[in-house]
């Protein structure tokens, strides 16, 4: 046998050396790896719903699909104007948002500006315990609980309604919309409060005059944020607000939203391939469109309009 | 002490954070139409004891406040005096330039507005401009943002704003410190001529600046067993060539602080 | 002598002061409408469903009739997606944590990952139902069964743990890093024995947080195409299966009081469970800070 060129020793280290750098390379192969998984979800999302939702319009036109208001594509003569889901979607989110952003940015002046540190370091997680609790929980609430008391007090309201299901999902985004925008307040600089503090300010004219307006890209932030999220939110409307798609604003009558819809056909037995099972890539895309143009907005405000304080 | 009737006056004011004393039973009176400086080395409690005339300090709450702070004969800490109405007869001007993300005409204009200002904001405006000496640099461009002035310029806007409501003392809280020496000038300048109508208190730790400017000088310092008293109070020339305390001496001669 | 009259100023005064009042009760109120809510969101929960909670609706399987109905199907279900959504998350967040901390801080590639992560988290979860569709269910063709359901949950909180475990591997300070590289390790043996550890409590917090967040989830396991009434314990991972939400859901569409009762008594236990989670993550994280604070 031909002995090693190399001193043993260093003929050791050497091996012992690649060896280090092989496991090296292949555990950052395998972390670059996962990295590049997540990316692939988001490429996966839109292929997945491109490649079902480009048949569906091999079938029915983009214009038909974006300017319709009439959607039945689950009955016998099918319709597929998707502007009565959008409608539904739009009218619930709005509502929410109703709710939830005098509430939310009223909290939030409250815990940044009012509270003492004892009472915020108390309310702040329990208002959080909001965010977090399940959709499905939301849903029974409205439905059984809030539209009842709706119903006793206008007889017009449907069992099924879109005001319900809203003033519920306006509580549960509520704590998105309090949280970032106290976030966004605590950051203005102390010294700019004092300032106006100065002059004779009183808290009010500190907070509404000087704290919100430098605080205003990220509450603009939050606020688009929790739009996003009301857009996307399924279980309180499927429960609540009902499987009827209307092109209506009418907050008292039964409607359904996008996501609503996806539940619907999902919780059926339509077969793949079917118009009606394609239906759902077609409105989910629009979902995903809607929804990911409006995060990037958010973005997009925070980093453009963000003053910069020292 | 004073030739003249003091326009603030302190008496036996101390303030305490939490338990922690920061400011010792301080008697100074503060002359009408005057600069009065105060000096000390950091930690001395004299940013401290400068927002106990615009009664700052209540918005820390740990903070707590003894003795009296005198106002032309108002009691400032008397249990029927709204701080907010304190502040705008006193105005202040803080260490960093602190202008509101708003144009430069809605800094100024501030105070007025919230204060029930009825007259003509422009020329309000203009006038506290030129007043703090910065109407040149700016009257072309007052709708815009205050964030893109120099800090010097800055400065000189929160000055302008602080005049805009008229106020009758004004506070200075180590004005330059955050500033080029050019920028200092002009602000020392500024104090002078603004001298002749406002009584001023400034904070600063530069002791030039307050032989320069200032007609009043008052000393505070720190030892293990006290904080923040007053070691000595008189004429700035006086503190300056010939202090009566040794610890002032010492203090302006640089042997420490 | 003051630009301001006196009077001018006195009636704008007593008008701000008026309002700062009616401001602050304003902001008060809001607070207190949150929390109203909140409190009777969780009263109500209880009162409709404590009575219909009781050993065999623990260790009953669904049934036709509202009295027999039970949860066992749907616990069981729950907690063997959530497990594998745990530890499909654990495993390719920490790794993606990992790598864009560590390995490709500031790179153009790692830029546009966090971009792509941010909004992942924005995506309505019901898509992600819709891709576990297609790639698991029909690609993959692992069925509707238990593996694909944790497999979409696991894609769909993803980004909490990536963003958890980026902060908590963030703030490992960098002297140590740099102590064990003097000592000749390499990057991953820095990462294995310095890194790993120190960053682990954020870590765990983070995965529970993920994980209470799945357990809640009903819209993605429904469009992903999970049974809604199930009388069998999920036996391998390739078994249908249901969860404790969507039982929840079906028993509230029905119109049958006892029906209800029954979708309240499982609100409360998932309710619990999420209750002991996140109590559980708090005790974790309070624990671990001490240990590491000596």
């Amino acid at each position: 046998m031909a002995k090693n060129p190399v001193g043993p020793p260093l003929g050791q280290g050497a091996r012992n050396a690649w060896k280090r750098m092989a496991t090296e390379r292949a555990i950052a192969a395998l972390l670059f790896l996962s990295t590049f998984l997540s990316v692939l979800i988001t490429i996966g999302i839109v292929a997945v719903l491109l490649f079902e939702a480009i048949t569906f319009f091999a079938d029915v036109s983009v214009f038909e699909f974006l300017s319709g208001t009439r959607w039945t594509p689950l009955f016998s003569s099918k319709q597929f104007g998707v502007l009565a889901l959008v409608a539904g979607t739009t009218l619930t989110a709005v509502m929410a948002m109703v709710v939830a952003l005098p509430l939310g940015l009223l909290s939030a002046v409250y815990l940044s500006e009012y509270a003492p540190n004892g009472v915020r370091k108390v309310v702040k997680p329990i208002l959080e315990v909001l965010a977090g609790i399940p959709t499905v929980v939301y849903g029974y609430f409205a439905l059984l609980f809030v539209t009842p008391i709706l119903r006793s007090i206008s007889g017009d309201i449907s069992v099924f309604n879109a005001l319900s299901a809203s003033i519920v999902m306006g509580i549960m985004i509520l704590p998105m919309v309090s949280s970032l925008s106290e976030d966004a307040m605590r950051a203005v600089p102390r010294t700019l409060r004092e300032g106006a503090y100065a002059l004779g300010s009183t808290k009010l004219e500190v907070s509404t005059l000087v704290v919100v307006p430098a605080a205003l890209s990220g509450i603009v932030s939050a606020f688009i944020l929790a739009v996003s999220r009301a857009i996307g939110e399924t279980m309180i409307v499927t429960i609540a607000a009902g499987q009827n798609p209307t092109f209506t604003l009418n907050p008292f009558v039964p409607i359904e939203t996008m996501t609503a819809y996806i539940v619907q056909v999902s919780q059926g037995d339509a077969p793949a391939g079917s118009i009606e099972f394609k239906t759902i890539f077609a409105v989910a895309l629009l979902l995903f469109v809607i929804t990911l143009v409006m995060n990037l907005l958010s973005q997009f405000v925070v980093s453009r309009f963000r003053e910069e304080y020292e | 002490m004073l030739d003249q009737d003091p326009i603030l006056q302190t008496r036996g004011l101390s303030v305490y954070y939490d338990t922690k004393k920061v400011v010792t039973d301080v008697n100074l009176d503060v002359a009408r139409n005057r600069i009065t400086s105060i000096i000390g080395p950091s930690g001395c409690g004299k940013s401290t004891l400068l927002r106990c005339f615009n009664r700052m300090n209540d918005l820390i709450p740990s903070a707590r406040v003894e003795g009296q702070v005198m106002f032309d004969g108002l009691d400032l800490y008397g249990h029927d005096v709204d701080p907010t109405e304190i502040r705008y007869l006193i105005g202040m001007v803080f260490q960093r330039p602190n202008p509101f993300p708003k144009s430069i005409y809605d800094n100024v204009a501030f105070g007025p507005r919230i204060n029930g200002f009825k007259g003509d904001m422009d020329e309000l405006v203009e006038r506290s401009l030129v007043r703090a000496a910065i109407w040149d640099e700016v009257k072309d461009r007052l709708n815009t943002s205050a964030l893109a002035l120099s800090g010097g310029q800055q400065q000189r806007l929160c000055i302008a704003r602080a005049l805009a409501v008229e106020p009758r003392v004004i506070l200075m809280d180590e004005p330059c410190s955050a500033l080029d020496p050019i920028a200092t000038l002009a602000i020392e300048e500024l104090m002078r001529e603004l001298s002749e109508d406002y009584s001023i208190i400034i904070v600063t730790h530069n002791m030039q600046q307050a032989a320069r400017v200032s007609h009043y000088t008052a000393f505070l310092m720190v030892e293990e067993a006290r904080v923040g008293f007053m070691v000595e109070f008189g004429e700035s020339r006086q503190i300056f060539t010939n202090p009566e305390d040794e610890r002032t001496e010492a203090y302006i001669t640089g042997r420490f602080g | 002598m003051s630009v301001i009259s006196q009077s001018d100023f006195q009636r704008k005064r007593a008008r701000r002061k008026w309002m700062g009042r009616a401001f602050y009760g304003l902001c008060l109120l809001s607070v207190a409408i949150a929390l109203g809510m909140l409190a009777v969101l969780l009263v109500y929960l209880f009162i409709q469903g404590i009575t219909g909670i009781s050993w065999s609706f623990l260790t009953s399987f669904a049934s036709r009739h509202p009295d027999q109905a039970g949860i066992k199907a749907a616990i069981l279900g729950s907690i063997y997606v959530v497990m594998v959504a745990g530890v499909t998350s654990f495993v390719l967040g920490v790794a993606t944590a990992l790598y864009l901390e560590e390995y490709a801080a500031r790179s153009k590639f790692a830029r546009i990952a966090k971009i792509n992560i941010a909004n992942l988290a924005g995506v309505p979860s019901i898509v992600y139902g819709i891709l576990g569709l297609q790639i698991f269910v029909h690609s993959m063709h692992l069925g509707k069964s238990v593996l694909a359901g944790g497999f979409t949950l696991g894609l769909l909180v993803l980004p909490i743990v990536i963003v958890a475990s980026g902060e908590a591997v963030r703030a490992v300070p960098p002297s140590l890093r740099e102590a064990a590289y003097g000592l000749g390790a390499t990057r991953w043996q820095v990462i294995w024995h310095m890194v790993i550890p120190q960053a682990f409590p954020g870590i765990l917090t983070g995965v529970i947080l993920a994980v209470s967040r799945a357990i809640g989830e009903t819209a993605p396991l429904i469009a992903m195409g999970a049974l809604t009434f199930v009388p069998f314990t999920p036996d391998s991972p390739l078994s249908r299966f249901t969860v404790l939400p969507i039982q929840i859901f079906n028993w509230t569409s029905r119109p049958q009081e006892g029906f209800q009762e029954a979708a309240a008594a499982g609100i409360i236990v998932l309710l619990v469970i999420l209750l002991v989670m996140n109590a559980g993550a708090v005790i974790l994280r309070n624990k671990f800070q001490n240990k590491s604070g000596g």
